[in-house]
């Protein structure tokens, strides 16, 4: 008795230390045979249905009278049909602030006001929806994105980031920009200030991720270290978990370098990764001066977007549910997309936009790796 | 009466605790004179010491003491000194080289990586001072010198990734943190700058011999414990005077696999086994980045790296601008 007794209470230990997930999976091949290019899932989070809200109404003619004919002070939307505002504007309102209404962004007695600071941003917002949709397609295809495909009706979407703060001098409350579990580095050790080296920055100025070499002597051509090294893995680690894939998703990890053995969503995710670098540099970071303090990091910089934000895990954002085909106001062209005039009530507006170009932005991350 | 001890006959002797041989001239005394413990006993040798500690090992002693105090302090100072924290997030901390800006100079202001260099310097101090001592332990009991070469074996690889190969590289940077997580994403990230360190052939030798090393263990351990019952734990008498318990070893795997080490060689075997895993590793850290760059186009280059069919993907970079 006491045998099996033990027994028991060994094969529960260890199962318990083994941390064994007895639900069922769903696996799928995505390499070549024998290369581990296989994703498994938990059934219950693959099969997961992603909630996508049905559109307001009858999407209405695109013909008739524009909007900017019909209304004062459309900025983005002007070539727009009148019908097709009033629809994109009840959709954003489900979309953003449901509970809030159109006041969250709109004066009630002057519709055209941009007073209230919401409104600066959702203008922008929708220039940054129509550069994605009208530039990115090699990311977003046809299936693009809305402002739900972030903000699942919320006014700030729950994924975002912003720039980390220097490392203080000394070691005393010194962890160098990493050591820290937090989301932008997958939970792990390595630096947590990678998204802020490669997703953010001068979008025009490309910023590689890759560290291997071509050829397979060393030579002066590349002298990246071990330090630097683990900032790509980190924003690797990040897009993988962003995504709820594996490395072999897009590699295999025969080489992480050569594109002739990688799968077809590497070539997507490289583009994602511009994407998002020319939404953060282009797009948000230009709202500094808008935000109010408390939509701001800790440096002034207001909250970005990273891989997650529009993937929440799901390798392609609801299943790859096709939404903003109903929105032809989302697809227009975005224009030369002007950089808004600071708000006058926006609070303490610390820093200038420069702050966040991409020379800051990788110092904080050398200095970290100093120590 | 049973004379020996294993698993079946639990017997602890009891008595005046064995001395040993007596010292060479110039030994310290030996410290104690030995005492019994029930539950060590239980597990190995009932009796506990006397030790023999002398400078190399007090020197020791207080040196890795002091590597273990850098490293925990420095980690303690990075959460504020906050106990809690410290052990929340301890799988966490690091304490980190220079930087690459400082390349290989031993001048490093302390919160640069300073305290890494001093931490270090401890550790290998320490390190090579208990070597000297299961050297010069080994020689004042009439040994072979066995466990010290084994043990530097260890030490070589401990050197490659701390000093020589940061020396070579001319750059602190490229030597592995202190730290739990962070000296594993050492490990990851050196494997993914260096193309995949799979198809480096030191690393092949490394694992072979590693995997061949407790593969042999269990093999010798199964053997003994299987003839203990015969009195097969006694290997010694049984190589120069082979009972019954060695031919039933012997026997079972001439049977089973038509060979058999004998009761010495399998030690030698075990030994070398043991050894050259980290010397082979060694020679594998050493040849990245100073001699090889990328393992996988060495290996590509070398055609002992399986080759894929395309998936016809290209490099969007090679393509122009990244948006439409």
């Amino acid at each position: 008795m006491n045998r099996i007794t033990a027994i028991a209470l060994g094969a529960i230990a260890t199962l318990a230390l083994g941390a064994c997930e007895l639900a069922p999976k769903v696996t799928s091949q995505n390499g070549y045979r024998g290369t581990g290019g296989d994703t498994v899932q938990l059934k219950k989070v693959a099969m997961a249905k992603d909630e996508v809200p049905a559109p307001p109404y009858d999407a209405p003619s695109t013909e008739g009278p524009r909007a900017k004919e019909t209304y004062q002070n459309v900025q983005v939307l002007g070539d727009e049909s009148a019908e097709q505002l009033s629809y994109t504007m009840a959709a954003i309102t489900q979309w953003v602030s449901p509970e809030q209404g159109c006041n969250y962004c709109h004066n009630p007695a002057n519709m055209a006001s941009d007073e209230l600071y919401t409104k600066v941003v959702a203008r922008r917002m929708l220039q940054m929806t129509r550069n994605i949709n009208h530039n990115w397609q090699s990311h977003v295809a046809q299936t693009g994105v809305t402002c739900w495909t972030c903000h699942r009706g919320q006014p700030v979407p729950t994924n975002h980031w912003t720039m980390p703060t220097d490392a203080p001098k000394g070691i005393i409350g010194n962890r160098h920009g990493q050591d820290n579990p937090v989301a932008a580095s997958a939970y792990s050790s390595l630096p947590e200030a990678s998204l802020a080296l490669y997703l953010t920055g001068d979008p025009k100025k490309d910023q590689n991720i890759r560290v291997q070499s071509t050829d397979m002597h060393p030579s002066s051509v590349n002298k990246t270290s071990i330090m630097s090294t683990e900032n790509s893995y980190a924003v690797m680690a990040h897009t993988s978990q962003a995504l709820g894939v594996n490395c072999t998703f897009c590699h295999n990890t025969q080489s992480f370098q050569s594109w002739s053995i990688s799968t077809p969503q590497r070539a997507k995710a490289w583009y994602g990764i511009r994407m998002v670098r020319d939404t953060n540099g282009q797009y948000i970071s230009s709202l500094a001066g808008v935000f109010p303090a408390n939509r701001k990091g800790p440096l002034g910089d207001p909250f970005k977007v990273s891989c997650a934000t529009c993937h929440q895990g799901k390798n392609k954002p609801m299943g790859g549910y096709k939404m903003a085909k109903d929105y032809h106001a989302l697809w227009g062209d975005p224009g030369m997309a002007p950089v808004p005039a600071a708000m006058p009530t926006a609070g303490p507006a610390p820093m200038p936009a420069a702050t966040t170009q991409p020379v800051a932005v990788a110092a904080p991350a050398k200095t970290a790796k100093a120590g | 009466m049973a004379t020996y001890q294993n698993i079946f006959t639990q017997v602890q002797l009891r008595g005046e605790p064995e001395a040993g041989i007596d010292l060479p001239e110039g030994s310290e005394p030996r410290i104690g004179a030995g005492t019994f413990n029930h539950w060590l006993g239980l597990i190995g040798h009932a009796q506990i010491g006397p030790v023999y500690l002398g400078w190399t090992g007090v020197l020791s002693l207080i040196l890795g003491f002091v590597a273990i105090e850098i490293i925990g302090l420095n980690m303690l100072a990075s959460v504020n000194w906050n106990p809690i924290q410290f052990v929340r997030l301890l799988p966490w901390l690091s304490l980190e080289p220079p930087g690459p800006e400082y390349g290989f100079t031993p001048f490093v202001p302390l919160a640069k990586g300073g305290w890494w260099i001093l931490a270090g310097f401890s550790l290998t101090s320490s390190v090579l001072l208990w070597w000297v001592r299961t050297y010069t332990r080994a020689r004042a009991l009439g040994m072979g010198t066995h466990v010290a070469w084994a043990f530097l074996s260890a030490i070589w690889l401990f050197l490659v990734l701390g000093f020589i190969r940061p020396f070579f590289m001319g750059s602190w940077a490229e030597s592995v943190p202190f730290g739990i997580f962070p000296h594993l994403d050492w490990t990851a990230a050196f494997s993914i700058r260096y193309g995949n360190l799979f198809y480096n052939p030191f690393h092949c030798f490394s694992i072979a011999f590693l995997y061949g090393s407790t593969l042999l263990f269990a093999m010798h351990g199964a053997t003994i414990l299987a003839v203990g019952r015969y009195g097969g734990e006694r290997e010694i008498e049984q190589i120069t005077d082979r009972g019954t318990a060695s031919e039933r070893a012997a026997l079972f795997w001439r049977w089973t696999m038509g060979f058999n080490a004998t009761m010495e060689s399998i030690h030698r075997w075990a030994w070398w086994f043991a050894v050259l895993t980290t010397l082979t590793g060694g020679i594998g850290i050493l040849l990245t980045g100073t001699v090889v760059d990328n393992w996988y186009l060495w290996a590509q280059q070398h055609g002992y790296a399986p080759s894929y069919p395309s998936t016809g993907v290209v490099d969007p970079a090679t393509l122009g601008s990244a948006g439409k």
